[in-house]
Parts: C-alpha cells; structure tokens; sequence
C-alpha cells in the first residue's frame, strides 16, 4: 500500500515537470535542454526559502526562477540565434553555479524541521494519515497546474504560443511576434519544471545541487508513455496525459525496482530504455513490413 | 498605396554565388489597382514579395506602403498591413491548431491577442458565415485540423486569414499553381470576390499568361531583377496572349523558356 502511495505521490509531483517537458518537446517543438538545470533551480530555490521560514513563498520562489532561466533560454535562441538545443545546454551548465551559489556554497541543503507546505497540511487534515495527505497535496499541485496551463493555451497568447511550435512563419505573417511566443513558452515550461523542483524540495526534505541529473528523460519518459495511455489528441488531452503519463511511469519503476527485478540506482537506465524503446516504434514499425515485404516477395 | 523606389538586393555578395536578386527597381500602386506579374524563373518576383514582406532588408531603396516608410520595419510589425498566400497551401495554415483557431489567430489582426480568450462569443458565428460564403463546405468543420484538408481547402482558409481584416496590400505568390485545375479555378474566383468586395490593392504573383491579361487592372513582366514590361488601361485591354509573348522576348532578349507560361 505504502508503496502505491508513495508512487502517486511522486507521480503527481513530477507531473508538472512531465507538463513542461510536454509544452517544449511537444507544443513548442523545441528540444530544450534546459530542464535538468532549472529543476534544481526550483529544487534549491524553494529549499532555501523555507529554510528561511516561508514554504509557500518558496514555491512561488521556484516558480519564478524556473521562467527567468526559460526566458534565458529563450533569449539566446530566438534573439542571439543560438541553436535551442545548444542555448538549454548554455543556460543549464550555468545554472550549476547559480544553484549553488542560491545554496551558499553547499552541496546539499535539509529541510529538517522546517515548516513545508506538506507539514502545514498534516494540521489541516490532522485525521488522514500522513501518506494520504501526501498524495493529496501532490494531486492539487499538479490537477491546478494542468487546469491553469489548459486555461494558459486557450487564451490568445497561449494560441500564439502553439501557433508558433506549428507554423512559425504563419505567425509572422499574422502579425504576431514570434520570438516572444517562443519565449514565453520557454519560460512557461522551464517554470514548471522549476515549481515541480520546488515541490519536490519540500515533500522529500532536502535539497542536493546533483538532484536535476536524468530529469529531462524522466519528463520525456512520462510524456511519451502518457501518450501510449490517451493517444495524441488534443492539447487538453495532451496535457492530462503528460500527468497520467508521469504516474504511470512511476508505477513502473517502482515495480521494477521495489521487487528487487532490479537495484534502486537503475531508473535512470530503465527511463533511457523507455524513451529509446517508445521512439524506436516507427522506425521497426516500418523495418517489419519492409522484412515482411521481402519475405513475400522470395516465396 | 505602395511606392517602392531604387530598391536593390544582392544575395551573397563578393562570393562566385553572388546573384543580382533585384537591381534598381521602382514601382507605384495605387489605391485598389490589381496588378498581376509575369516572368520567368528566377526573375525576381518573389524576391520583391520577400522584400515587400520583411523577409530580408534590402541593400538599397526605400519601401513605402500607405504612407508609412517601412523600409526597416520588422516583418510581424508590417504583417499588420500586408496579407500573403503563398503557392505551397501548408505554408499558410497551422496544421495541428482548428480551422477556427487558425482563423482567430489573423484576426487578431485586428484586436491583438491577450490573457483572454483567444475565440470569443461573437467570432465563431463571425468565422462561420465568412467561410460560408466561400462555399465550400467547410463551414461545418470548424473545429477539424486544418492538417486534415486538402490542399485547396488550406488555401481557401488561408485566404480568409488574410482579408478576414482587410490588409492595405494582398500578396498572391502562385496561390492557386498547387492545385487542380477545378480547384485553382475556384480559388480564383474567390480571390476576385473578395479584392472586389474589400476594394484590395493586390498583387499576384502567376506563372499562367493568360490569366495575367484577364486578371486585375494592370501587368507588370520582370526579367533579372527589374520591371521590363508595364501595362494598364486600354493598352492592356487591347493585348493578346501573342503580344506578351513577342513583348517579352523582344525586351528581355531571350525566348521564354518556361513550358508551363505558354501552355496555360
């Protein structure tokens, strides 16, 4: 049961970094790198305001971190020209020193005894055990995230913004500034992200300045597995799926790690083989038909 | 309405590619005119769209459109003014947004776009009779992927992006060379409507002598960057198929050497 719980609740918080992952590989069509630097950004952002006492402060702390990197991001592909790939890669290596010059020069941070949003919960719903609230606080983070960014891409800017990942010069040609619609979408997912780096921070306990190291492909992981769960369909769905995806990837390590089928320290290994594995299926899809094709023709 | 003096453009200079793209040309449009331009490939014509659009600077001359000098001014900020349909229908259009989210990124044209949203009350009934009006059926299809269309059906859509807030100039890029003779027909004829209707100064860019002539008030031939040929008014009226074509190699001093021109 623990073990059940415990995969929701990391699943639902690592949904809004599977939600940002969504809205640049997928909306923006951008391959941007700079998730493993901004998830700890929010990681150690968030760690050290509550350290300082004020854990929801922290949260927005991470939040807003996360959209500044984006936009750093952003910045140096659409003005400075910078191929995005390598403009995440220019923005994360950065971010190291940032991170740990937020952390004081220290590796790793504790939230002992520190006020978190998790604790305050516990005295809100004093009659659940604590594992439940768990899980119920990491559902609310992600349920309004996803609520917010549906209602984000409905509006007129979010229409630009995945305008812009479809058909950059029509956006142009209608008027609409490009480079900003990149921008804020890059500041948008790299804020999420940072906000998911920033819940974890406080729901795990303490903050590492390494914790960011195979967080992209376990976004990318969750993206394209919640995609095998809903179908590519819509951007509504698309975005749910990116949360039902991060829990359903989460089931999956913890099966594969908690029965001892492998050592704990090999989810990184299994993410990459997911990753690899889902975006394989075209190319065997058609190298099948092909052997196929052959087969019939020797006959 | 646009008046383009001395504007010249060299691709890769100072290297074996360099190319004279467009050499010293000057043009004036007036008010409402139509104007259709012919020439062979590679004769500049869709350089001096690019130019007009923003796509590149030029290297020298001056670009005005409705007054406003807009010579340096970037090419989403004089998207407002212009309209562009280009011969490649999935150029236009976003694939994976709806026909009504295509729609209601143009219009935002007209009111530009923020933290609301992006369709409002009134525009789906606005988005569906105009589209009506084209007849073609896609009115009842609003909420389908413009990816799913075909190529005429995204160049129908694409045309209503452009004039659904009438722009000061409509660029024609070969809009109709895509698609089947039935097909480029209709968008033709949709096209002449909807300049009628808004009163547009146009210029359509068409590989199709024949209905250079027909088309519109005024034809204007280009060969290697500049403006050879230029005629309007009774003079055009008079023209036949044959004249253009002993025009055309009498002045640029070479046959055409494009099938497709004079098989149309």
């Amino acid at each position: 049961m623990s073990l059940v719980l415990g995969a929701l609740q990391i699943g639902f918080i690592l949904g809004m970094l599977a939600i940002g992952i969504y809205i640049s590989f997928r909306i923006l069509n951008v391959p941007d790198l700079t998730a493993e630097g901004s998830y700890t950004l929010g990681l150690v952002t968030s760690a050290v305001i509550t350290v300082g006492g004020h854990p929801y402060l922290g949260i927005l702390g991470a939040f807003g971190a996360g959209v500044l990197a984006g936009a750093v991001t952003g910045f140096l592909s659409t003005k400075l020209k910078i191929a995005p790939i390598l403009a995440g890669i220019i923005t994360a290596s950065g971010l190291y020193t940032i991170n740990l010059m937020i952390m004081g020069g220290d590796p790793v941070i504790s939230l002992f005894d520190c006020p978190t949003v998790y604790r305050s919960a516990y005295a809100v719903l004093p009659m659940l055990s604590k594992d439940v609230v768990k899980v119920i606080v990491s559902l609310a983070f992600s349920v309004v995230c996803c609520v917010l960014v549906i209602m984000f891409f409905k509006t007129g800017i979010g229409l630009s913004v995945r305008a812009v990942g479809d058909n950059e010069d029509m956006v142009r040609a209608s008027s609409i500034n490009a480079d900003r619609a990149k921008l804020m979408g890059l500041s948008l997912s790299n804020g999420l992200i940072s906000l998911c780096g920033g819940v974890y921070a406080q729901y795990i306990g303490t903050a590492d300045v390494n914790a960011g190291a195979g967080m992209l492909i376990v976004g990318l992981a969750s993206v394209i597995i919640g995609e095998m769960i809903m179908q590519k369909r819509n951007i509504v769905i698309g975005i749910i799926s990116a949360v039902v995806g991060s829990v359903g990837y989460r089931a999956v390590i913890t099966l594969v790690t908690s029965f001892h089928f492998l050592p704990s320290y090999a989810t990184k290994l299994v993410s990459a083989v997911i990753v690899a594995a889902a975006l394989a299926v075209p190319a065997v899809k058609d190298g099948a038909v092909l052997l196929r094709r052959k087969a019939s023709e020797d006959m | 309405m646009l008046k383009i003096t001395d504007l010249s453009k060299t691709f890769a200079p100072g290297t074996p590619n360099e190319h004279k793209a467009i050499d010293k040309l000057s043009l004036k449009l007036d008010e409402g005119e139509f104007v259709t331009i012919v020439g062979s490939n590679g004769a500049g014509k869709s350089t001096l769209f690019n130019a007009i659009c923003g796509t590149f600077y030029p290297d020298k001359g001056a670009i005005e459109l409705d007054g406003k000098n807009i010579t340096a001014m970037a090419e989403h900020k004089r998207a407002k003014l212009i309209g562009r349909v280009f011969q490649d229908p999935m150029k236009g259009t976003a694939p994976n947004l709806t026909i009504e989210e295509n729609i209601a990124l143009a219009y935002s044209r007209r009111r530009g776009f923020g933290l609301t949203p992006a369709i409002k009350a009134g525009d789906r009934r606005l988005f569906r009779d105009m589209l009506a009006s084209f007849d073609m059926g896609l009115e009842d299809r609003m909420k389908t992927k413009v990816g799913l269309l075909s190529g005429g059906q995204r160049q129908v859509v694409t045309m209503l992006m452009c004039t659904i807030v009438p722009p000061k100039l409509l660029l024609l890029d070969e809009h109709t060379a895509a698609l089947d003779p039935a097909t480029s027909k209709k968008i033709m004829d949709i096209t002449n409507e909807v300049v009628k209707k808004h009163k547009l100064t146009t210029m359509m860019i068409t590989h199709n002598m024949k209905s250079a002539l027909k088309t519109g008030t005024r034809t204007i031939m280009m060969d290697s960057g500049n403006i050879i040929l230029d005629v309007s008014g009774e003079e055009r009226d008079k023209m036949t198929l044959n004249d253009l074509l002993e025009m055309y190699s009498k002045k640029s001093s070479k046959t055409l050497d494009n099938d497709r021109m004079l098989l149309n």
